[in-house]
């Protein structure tokens, strides 16, 4: 489920930050930076495991902070294909059931890796598995709250880095601009880094 | 920033588990003398990761295990992915042995799961509640 990913950055420790132990100083900062953070296509970051080397620090020219290249090893939450894991449904929409690790949320199982035969109670708003026993058929629901076992199929990485500005020329109108503006920024939020998983065929849902 | 190495080490849950509780304890000495407020998003991950963790195998287990688990694994020829699955869920079932080894059915015999089983149950702590319950049965099966 974690890796340890090695990585260099160069970190600023500002000059009221100069009275702390340097490696203090340093492993606040790139916690801060990096803690709870999607890194594009390297996964979900956790915490600092350790600094494996520090270089010399430096203080540039009109800035009286200290700039010190950091190479260091952090813990990042980055399950490998084919990986088994333990998740709660959080609800239930058209485009699958979203699963969530607490720490992590965007796990989605999508209709198609769902157990054959599934259909999506509109009424309930849940998916439910319909398999046929020589007792006759049974419903499945997958409610929210329960835990499943599942199989990592893929992921997506996506930049979420913010683009620059729009090259169309909008009307310099003040009705026409704010409900431009509210349709950019309403459907923007993807999430950076996805799960897409399969249900266990063999495994029952109840641990 | 770089990242060097995407994939420098596998972590197990228990090592990650054993990490954030150090740091969290570290922290709670911290904060004494001063609180920061830009902490916000590490206490966020640290507790949601320790919540989770908690509730798995590897919060009962300790370095030891590591080793013995290790050892004991030798002779079955796993690959790393697999030894460490079967070291973050405790599998109890042949079921979930099937479907964390690959290809166990040309690989493994039944034998050789229930062996897996019995390793796996013998060297990896469980939930000390649940464990009042089973160790009661296998108990009685040896006085036999």
């Amino acid at each position: 489920m974690f890796v340890l990913v090695e990585m260099v950055d160069t970190v600023r420790i500002p000059p009221w930050s100069f009275h702390r132990q340097l490696n203090e100083a340093i492993a606040e900062e790139l916690n801060k930076k990096l803690a709870n953070k999607v890194v594009y296509n390297v996964g979900l970051c956790v915490c600092l495991y350790d600094v494996t080397k520090l270089e010399d620090s430096f203080i540039f020219p009109g800035d009286g902070a200290s700039h010190t290249k950091v190479h260091f090893r952090y813990v990042v939450f980055h399950p490998f294909l084919d990986e088994i894991l333990v998740g709660k449904i959080k609800g239930c929409s058209a485009e699958g059931v979203h699963v969530s690790l607490g720490l992590f949320d965007d796990i989605i199982i999508p209709p198609e890796s769902l157990q054959q035969p599934a259909k999506f109670d509109e009424a309930e708003q849940l998916w439910v598995w319909e398999y046929e026993t020589d007792e006759g058929a049974h419903d499945l629901f997958m409610d929210r709250g329960e835990d499943i076992r599942f199989r990592v199929v893929d992921e997506v990485f996506i930049d979420t880095s913010p683009t620059g500005p729009s090259t169309e020329k909008e009307a310099p109108s003040a009705a026409t601009a704010p409900p431009a503006g509210a349709e950019d920024s309403a459907p923007q939020k993807e999430a950076p880094y996805t799960l897409i998983v399969r249900i266990l065929d063999i495994a029952i849902m109840s641990i | 920033m770089e990242v060097r190495d995407a994939n420098a080490a596998m972590l197990s849950n228990y090592e990650v588990y054993q990490l954030l509780t150090d740091l969290k304890e570290k922290r709670k000495e911290m904060v004494k003398n001063k609180h920061s407020t830009g902490q916000q998003n590490l206490n966020t991950i640290m507790y949601e990761t320790l919540k989770y963790l908690s509730k798995t195998p590897c919060a009962h287990q300790n370095p030891d295990t590591v080793k013995e688990f290790l050892t004991a694994m030798l002779p079955h020829k796993l690959t790393k992915a697999e030894k460490l699955q079967l070291f973050n869920h405790r599998p109890q079932t042949a079921v979930e042995i099937q479907l964390m080894v690959e290809e166990s059915e040309e690989r493994l015999t039944e034998e050789q799961i229930d062996e897996l089983i019995q390793k796996v149950t013998d060297v990896l702590p469980g939930d000390p509640q649940k464990a009042g319950d089973v160790s009661a049965d296998p108990e009685m099966e040896t006085d036999q």
